[in-house]
């Protein structure tokens, strides 16, 4: 029986198993049986119980037992067990196993072996697993292989030198000369296999990438023969030549003619040829056509050529295909903010692409779509978005959301448009916008005076529909708290007028109050609210005072605490009670209270306006306030200057009147925590950075800070690594500071502390 | 470059692995799994292209094996679909209407041939009849290599 049916035997056997268990029995048996052929003598049957092993190893089966064999087996004069031994050495050796140094010899000989197939085999497994030492070792015989053999070698050893230069990029400077002549080979398995090599050297070594700039006509020439010649039988793949070769040519010429006007200007005809040309009816001609796409967008190419690229993807927008769909929104959106009018004209195909049925092609087109909203087609661009969120899949819900509101805070034609629409998203998709949608919305509506009967009707007709969607339920209970006194007196311009009664409104909220859908914080809006209303109502005052006196023995505790101090302030405050509860002045977007960034783990306070309002220090307040706190932006206006060794970070003021908020400001600090090392810390829900500044009587009004979100969540132990936070601090004025940083986080599940702080920033900094 | 290169089954069972980055076993594994749950979820008529960690994941569905391959960002996926295919016509050539027990039963000269085509992640010979005369020639070689030496 010749030995390669007792392999496909085995398989048999294996795959006749019907249980795991039996599975597993037949395997030890043979792997019993393949190890004791092992420790025999050479008896003719070894690459064929190698095989065997290498067959149950992709089963899942440990074979590392087969690794010596496989050094044996590679050392052997006979091509068929060379062949089984280096295909087994590709399969269980890597560079992390030792024995892997021990057949590098047997590489080098068979290196200059007599026949080519055995070079063929050491060249192959050289080029899949070789470590950096063998490649260190074995780079001359590489190099001569390219100079000087036949073309079956050449391209094999091109591929190989690829590798070695991965592994040892030193080495690429070895392999330049030879890969330069390399251009001049007609055999189509060399010229690729050059033009990978060079493509590797040039993106590691500029000055490689130099030297072949000056090779760029004759990569010219070789492109234009294949585009133009007649139908070649050899490389022919659906009407292209070789569309192997001319994508990997086309990639060449794009790093080439990056950055270099001399170079994109010798391409730009060819390119257009290649443009215009191709045939892109079949996959080849498509790939081609995209790879010269993106090499035009790449280059320094003439902006005739560049509308050109982007009609070709828009052409491909409308393929039936779904993968040229795909891939040519991929390439839109990296080219949407530098030709954003180009991109422009495509924008109605691009929205209709956000009814497809794949979940892919309508990620890209969200994303595409998002990047094209702009003040001129806002409106029809929103409603096409909105459209899209009533029916998209739920893992985009997030992201569609939150581009909704950054476009509409961007492009908003009108205030009333604005909360329109964020009141729209937040009733078809409430449970997915992100935490702080509902402060920067009871922001938006402040400052909307003329609207807020318009708004707090439209809210309550909202609440009184469906109370499930919890930051729609906090937003209305808010402005119901707030201008009860508009909702009550029925008539509003922009809507039709409707008899809204006091105890209708008192309903809403207590069915807020008493529902199991509502979260602890939504009950909070809704009992804040209701005492709200107590000053803005006139007949059912006592049913507000019940309402508050029951929830002074609730269970939840945020609740009970409340409610006991609305009990307060109607027992022994009563006379203040119109004063704490009156309206609200319009939140400035930077005041401390409204932060609009996130952070690991903290959860944003919700917008508790009657208790903070009074201990809330708006900038605006006299600097002779201690507690003054420093003026956040969000980002924008000018750049601040970033000091590179700083670790300031957000600013908590330290108040030294009494009663004054530690306000948490969940912030960045760009200080390497390395400095402590326990094991790895987590920046878990107790994440704090306070900063103080010592020294001063107050902080210069002119100093500014902007804080990013810190990199990660968890610092790795022994000083593995590090989380980063960005602090950036803008001193226009260079006043110096001294300031006080304290980092809580979580360590092995204590809460820590450290302090640093910081006596002088180094000068150079400002 | 191509990292790695993935044939499975419907049911997820591996017929065959080619990998060209040095990974650990316990990661390859890890990888594969992830690999047939994702592309195995895939609804029928899906594009051909997805995203894992920082690879392309491109894959095509041949009869009933999955051919998946995990590329580098900055690879031209609509070529290597072309690759893959290029693989299914070698395969096809050389065991004639190739099916998935060809491959299960004679998964080392899958592996010779797709040696004779890919090398360290990267495409060696774009033409078909090369690649089939090297394996044949290679065939040829190991066939007299076996017969039994005259002692």
């Amino acid at each position: 029986m010749s030995p390669s049916v007792r392999l496909q035997e085995m398989i048999r056997v294996i795959r006749g198993a019907r249980t795991q268990g039996e599975e597993r029995g037949v395997i030890q048996r043979e792997c019993a049986a393949i190890r004791a052929q092992f420790r025999q003598a050479d008896n003719g049957t070894r690459s064929h119980n190698l095989a065997k092993l290498l067959y149950v190893h992709m089963l899942g089966y440990p074979a590392h037992f087969g690794q010596m064999e496989c050094v044996r087996l590679i050392a052997s004069p006979r091509y068929n067990e060379k062949r089984v031994g280096y295909l087994g050495a590709m399969m269980l050796l890597d560079e992390k196993q030792d024995a892997s140094l021990l057949i590098t010899n047997s590489i080098k000989n068979d290196l200059s072996h007599s026949s080519q197939y055995v070079q063929s085999l050491a060249l192959c497994t050289l080029g899949c697993m070789g470590s950096a030492e063998m490649c260190r070792d074995l780079a001359p015989e590489i190099d001569r292989l390219l100079r000087a053999s036949n073309s079956y070698i050449k391209k094999k050893a091109a591929l190989c030198a690829v590798h070695i230069v991965r592994k040892v990029p030193e080495l690429g400077e070895l392999f330049t000369p030879a890969s330069r002549s390399l251009l001049s080979e007609k055999n189509h398995g060399v010229l690729h296999g050059a033009v990978v090599l060079i493509t590797e050297l040039c993106e590691r070594n500029p000055e490689t990438l130099e030297q072949f700039r000056k090779a760029v006509p004759e990569l010219v020439q070789i492109m234009k023969g294949l585009v133009m010649s007649g139908y070649s039988p050899e490389h022919n793949v659906a009407g292209i030549s070789d569309p192997f070769l001319q994508v990997r040519i086309l990639r060449l010429l794009r790093i080439l003619g990056r950055n270099n006007e001399t170079a994109s200007d010798a391409v730009n005809d060819l390119l257009a040829q290649v443009a215009t040309n191709t045939d892109s009816s079949k996959t080849a001609g498509s790939a081609v056509l995209y790879e010269t796409v993106l090499t035009v967008m790449d280059i320094k190419s003439e902006s005739g050529l560049r509308v050109l690229a982007v009609n070709i993807l828009g052409r491909f927008l409308l393929n039936n295909d779904r993968n040229i769909r795909y891939i040519s929104m991929t390439s839109l959106q990296k080219i949407v903010q530098t030709d954003h009018n180009a991109v422009q004209r495509h924008r109605g195909t691009i929205v209709d692409c956000l009814k497809d049925q794949d979940a892919s092609v309508k990620r890209r087109a969200l994303e595409l779509s998002l990047a094209l909203v702009s003040a001129v087609n806002i409106r029809s661009l929103m409603k096409e978005l909105l459209l899209f969120l009533s029916s998209c899949p739920p893992e985009l819900r997030a992201h569609t959301t939150s581009g909704i509101f950054n476009a509409a805070e961007r492009y908003a034609p009108s205030q009333r448009w604005h909360i329109d629409t964020i009141l729209h998203v937040l009733t078809t998709a409430g449970g997915d916008v992100r935490d702080e949608t509902v402060p920067n919305l009871i922001q938006l509506i402040t400052t909307a005076t003329e609207l807020h009967c318009y708004t707090v009707h439209k809210l309550y007709r909202a609440l009184i529909a469906d109370i499930s969607v919890q930051s729609l339920v906090q937003v209305a209970c808010w402005c119901i708290g707030e201008y009860g006194d508009l909702l009550l007196r029925g008539e509003c311009e922009e809507t039709e007028p409707v008899q809204v009664a006091e105890d209708d409104v008192l309903d809403a909220l207590e069915t807020v109050l008493q529902s199991h859908m509502s979260s602890p914080a939504t009950r909070g809006f809704a009992l804040t609210a209701t005492m709200k209303l107590s000053t803005r109502i006139t007949h059912n005052v006592d049913r507000i005072r019940s309402i508050v006196s029951i929830y002074g023995s609730c269970i939840d505790v945020e609740l009970q605490q409340r409610a006991v101090e609305y009990n307060a302030l109607f027992k022994k405050y009563d006379h203040m009670r119109a004063a704490v509860l009156e309206r609200m002045p319009v939140i400035d977007k930077s005041s401390p209270g409204h932060t609009n960034g996130e952070s690991a783990g903290g959860s944003i306070k919700e917008m508790e306006p009657t208790k903070r309002t009074q201990e809330v220090v708006l900038p605006q307040e006299p600097a002779n306030q201690v507690c003054d706190l420093l003026d956040l932006l969000g980002g924008s206006g000018e750049p601040p200057q970033p000091s590179p060794a700083l670790s300031t970070t957000a600013l908590g003021p330290v108040s030294s009147t009494a009663g004054g908020d530690l306000l948490d400001l969940l912030g960045g600090l760009d200080a390497p925590l390395d400095h402590v090392t326990r094991p790895g810390k987590t920046l878990g829900p107790n994440y704090r950075l306070f900063m103080t500044f010592v020294s001063h009587s107050y902080p210069p009004q002119s100093v500014q800070l902007q804080m990013k979100a810190p990199s990660g969540d968890v610092i790795p132990a022994h000083g593995l690594g590090q989380v980063t936070q960005t602090v950036l601090l803008n001193n226009p004025n260079k006043v110096s500071l001294k300031m006080r940083v304290r980092v809580c986080y979580t360590s092995q599940d204590f809460v820590c502390q450290d302090t640093v702080q910081i006596d002088s920033f180094p000068s150079p900094a400002w | 470059m191509m990292h790695f290169l993935l044939l499975f089954s419907r049911q997820g069972k591996l017929r065959l692995q080619k990998w060209f980055t040095p990974i650990p076993e316990r990661e390859k594994k890890k990888i594969v799994r992830d690999m047939t749950t994702m592309v195995l979820g895939r609804k029928p008529r899906s594009c051909n292209f997805l995203h894992w960690k920082d690879l392309k994941i491109v894959y095509k569905k041949y009869a009933s094996l999955y051919f998946c391959c995990g590329l580098d960002a900055e690879e031209n996926e609509l070529l290597a679909l072309e690759v893959l295919h290029r693989y299914v016509e070698l395969l096809d050539k050389y065991f004639g209407n190739v099916c998935e027990l060809d491959i299960i039963f004679n998964f080392e000269k899958a592996y010779f041939i797709l040696d004779e085509f890919l090398l360290g992640g990267e495409v060696q010979e774009t033409s078909k009849q090369v690649v089939s005369r090297s394996i044949e020639a290679s065939d040829m070689l190991q066939e007299v290599s076996e017969r039994p030496r005259s002692r």
